[in-house]
């Protein structure tokens, strides 16, 4: 083997190892060396924003020393707050959709069925939305009307009220269009107590439906991008398929919705919060065709593309029939499928059993999900 | 999926992971040269249902990894000029150049956009003429023709406001300088199926001959790369060593002549630095002569560059084979996925993040071929 501590100082250089007979100099593998990451940023990017450990290290390392308390503590989609002798789960979501008019949804239904689905995977019932609109200087009035009008139209198909909201306009150039801040609040009901920390091994993890479709729906009318698939964004509000499930049982263990980072990191959350292992069969993972389609052409993986529809459960094994049932005779959950099991072993990890019989680890997003070269 | 999903089937893997393993009868490192096939290997867990004989090396032909640092500081002083519109392929915005990435100079002002095909960086030169458009052209022979397209396009039109900055890589050299290494290991090579779908396989018998090293070339979804690997092992346990086909449905033997005859005309073959290898004589292509105006160096008098490559790690032994990850006294200790030094701990795909996850799976033994170990559900 070569002497790799001078390999190594000749790394990503262009000197020549010593020549071979016919003069060719020989290459240093022995030095190779692979660009890494860089993890200390001196500026926000944009993975920053991706739900996944970029997002998780700005919230460890910079919001939650500056703000304390025990509710931060939490850290789940929502914060669950004793209030007057009833429990309150409290939850708030920014929306920055581009475009915004997609197939099968807009940014008005995000800024409801988000919010709403936020305080649903406590097992809250959502009662009251705020919303507040930033736009900027010069969009168009009827694009506002048109995002306000799918806004109420969600809230109501939801069965939430707009009670209080706000307007700001930034100057031209300052902003994309239109941003739309919402709030939300509503009560857990008695007995019920659903958060990441709960899921223990035997409980079974069942997934409410296909995933992948809302993050490509977005992606085949991006600017620059346009593909001809036929993928509609999945968003819908999950409170009523949450209270069908509670009617089977109220012992739900966990349950999160796996928007940004997908379901790669929705299971990683849950598996490092509970310190447990989380085993998935692949194959039983749905995954609509033209989704598959589209992330083969894109280099993208469907477990890591956002959804806004869809929820993964953890229950304990003796309720799986049960509530799988109640899901598949809710409209929001037919395509229901119990996907894998939590287990001791491998505490922390999300563990993929393949097609083919293989194992492989399903890691947590870093930052952005970014189309892959080759 | 139409042609994906008939090449993920789970029995006719079986039965050719059943005639590895009546195959073969003594060690054999093979390796894979395509980032993309060790992708496939690694997600649907292939390397584990192999006989423990045959050992997978991943090897070079990740274009983000080997784009020499220089290069990369050339994109990052480029992306940082005002009216310059700098677009990639995606995944090179995290790769770190001297102390910065692209995802850092988009964060401090300049425009960094993400594009799907050159054709798209040309368009935006078109629909901006005050801007400078430069399209960050990387990659293997896989790349090179819509690269080369969006160049011969651009000289056409006279979009004077267009260039690339080029740093492509050949595949048939790397494999040479890989047998030419003292130390080298490898017996066979499933040579990357889409390179040869552009190239052809007319570069590859005389390698095989000249190094008596079995050369298949192979696809990438599990049965493609389990039928590579098969051909190969049959062609070691036989003493052959020849070039074989094993990816037709892609690959003709002359590749495809349309693609060829544009990269003739718009890249000429040159000395290329492979990143933490040193150079590989003709291992690369730049913009030829005709096409000079529209090399982005040029353009941008960026010649002057002084790199600092960060931190070094023992990667390039890892990736021959010549050292098992949990070998290299940085791993699991100052080198986890989460604090990387090399990309072979970066990507899920890489050797050493796969040997970092499975050991902290608790060293379990692979799966028997065919057999669930341990069903879920």
């Amino acid at each position: 083997m070569a002497d790799s501590t001078t390999a190594r100082a000749l790394a990503g250089g262009t000197v020549p190892g010593p020549s071979q007979p016919d003069g060719i100099p020989e290459p240093h593998f022995s030095g190779w060396t692979c660009p890494a990451p860089l993890r200390d940023q001196r500026h926000i990017v944009m993975g920053h924003g991706g739900g996944g450990a970029l997002s998780a290290e700005l919230i460890e390392h910079v919001f939650a020393p500056a703000y304390g308390g025990a509710a931060l503590a939490q850290l789940g989609d929502s914060a669950v707050l004793p209030l007057g002798g009833a429990r309150l789960a409290f939850s708030t979501d920014s929306y920055v959709v581009r475009p915004l008019f997609f197939p099968g949804g807009s940014i008005g239904d995000l800024a409801v069925n988000g919010t709403v689905n936020d305080l649903a995977m406590s097992g809250a019932r959502p009662a009251y939305l705020s919303c507040g609109f930033i736009l900027e200087e010069g969009v168009e009035t009827a694009t506002v009307a048109e995002v306000a009008r799918a806004l109420g139209e969600a809230a109501r198909a939801a069965g939430v009220e707009v009670a209080t909201g706000d307007t700001k306009v930034v100057e031209a150039g300052h902003g994309d269009g239109v941003y739309v801040n919402t709030a939300g609040v509503g009560l857990v009901p008695d007995g019920v107590d659903i958060r990441p920390q709960r899921a223990v091994p035997g409980d079974v993890v069942l997934l409410s439906g296909p995933v992948g479709a809302h993050g490509v729906a977005i992606m085949s009318v991006r600017e620059g991008l346009e593909f001809g698939v036929d993928v509609r964004s999945d968003t819908a509000p999950l409170n009523g398929l949450v209270e069908a499930m509670l009617g089977a049982t109220r012992d739900l263990h966990v349950l999160r919705d796996p928007t940004r980072g997908g379901l790669a990191a929705s299971l990683n959350e849950i598996a490092s919060a509970a310190g447990v292992g989380v085993v998935v069969r692949e194959r039983d993972v749905p995954v609509p065709p033209e989704v598959a389609n589209a992330c083969a052409v894109l280099g993208l993986d469907p477990w890591y593309v956002a959804n806004e529809g869809r929820l993964v459960a953890f229950v304990p094994r003796e309720h799986a029939d049960a509530v799988l049932a109640a899901m598949r005779a809710h409209p929001a959950g037919t395509g229901a499928a119990l996907i894998g099991e939590c287990v001791a072993e491998h505490p922390g990890m999300v563990v993929a059993r393949t097609g083919l019989g293989g194992t492989r680890v399903v890691d947590l997003p870093l930052g952005e999900q970014l189309p892959r070269i080759c | 999926m139409k042609y994906i999903e008939e090449f993920q089937n789970p029995d006719l893997a079986k039965r050719l992971l059943d005639e590895i393993h009546a195959t073969v009868t003594r060690p054999w490192a093979l390796m894979e040269v395509c980032g993309g096939q060790t992708h496939s290997i690694i997600r649907h867990g292939i390397d584990q249902l192999l006989p423990e004989q045959i050992e997978l090396i991943h090897g070079p032909g990740c274009p983000v990894c080997v784009t020499p640092l220089e290069v990369i500081d050339k994109a990052l002083e480029i992306a940082s000029r005002p009216g310059v519109v700098f677009c990639s392929f995606g995944d090179m915005l995290r790769v770190p150049g001297t102390g910065r990435d692209l995802f850092q100079v988009r964060a401090a002002g300049g425009d960094v956009r993400v594009v799907y095909s050159p054709l798209d960086a040309l368009r935006l030169a078109r629909e901006n003429p005050e801007r400078q458009v430069v399209f960050f052209g990387i990659g293997f022979e896989t790349t090179a023709p819509p690269n080369a397209m969006a160049v011969h396009q651009a000289r056409k039109l006279g979009v004077e406001n267009f260039s690339m900055l080029v740093s492509h890589v050949r595949v048939p050299p790397a494999i040479e300088a890989i047998m030419r290494s003292p130390d080298c290991r490898v017996d066979a090579f499933l040579a990357a199926g889409h390179v040869c779908s552009v190239m052809g396989i007319g570069e590859y018998p005389e390698l095989a001959a000249r190094y008596g090293v079995p050369i298949v070339v192979t696809g990438f979804e599990p049965l493609d790369i389990l039928e590579g690997v098969r051909r190969s092992v049959r062609q070691l346990e036989t003493g052959r060593h020849t070039v074989e086909n094993a990816y037709p449905r892609a690959v003709r033997p002359e590749g495809n002549p349309a693609a060829k005859a544009m990269l003739a005309d718009v890249f000429e073959v040159t000395d290329r630095a492979w990143r933490g290898i040193g150079t590989i004589p003709g291992s690369g292509w730049r913009l030829s002569e005709r096409y000079r105006a529209y090399d982005a160096e040029h353009r941008f008098s960026v010649e002057g560059i002084t790199t600092r490559e960060p931190a070094a790690c023992r990667s390039g032994e890892v990736l021959q084979g010549l050292l098992k990850p949990h070998e290299c006294e940085a791993f699991g200790t100052v080198c986890t996925p989460r604090t990387p030094l090399g990309a072979t701990m970066v990507s899920s795909e890489g050797a050493c993040a796969a040997y970092y996850l499975y050991r902290r799976l608790g060293g379990a033994p692979a799966p028997a071929a065919g057999k669930e170990a341990n069903p879920v559900g």
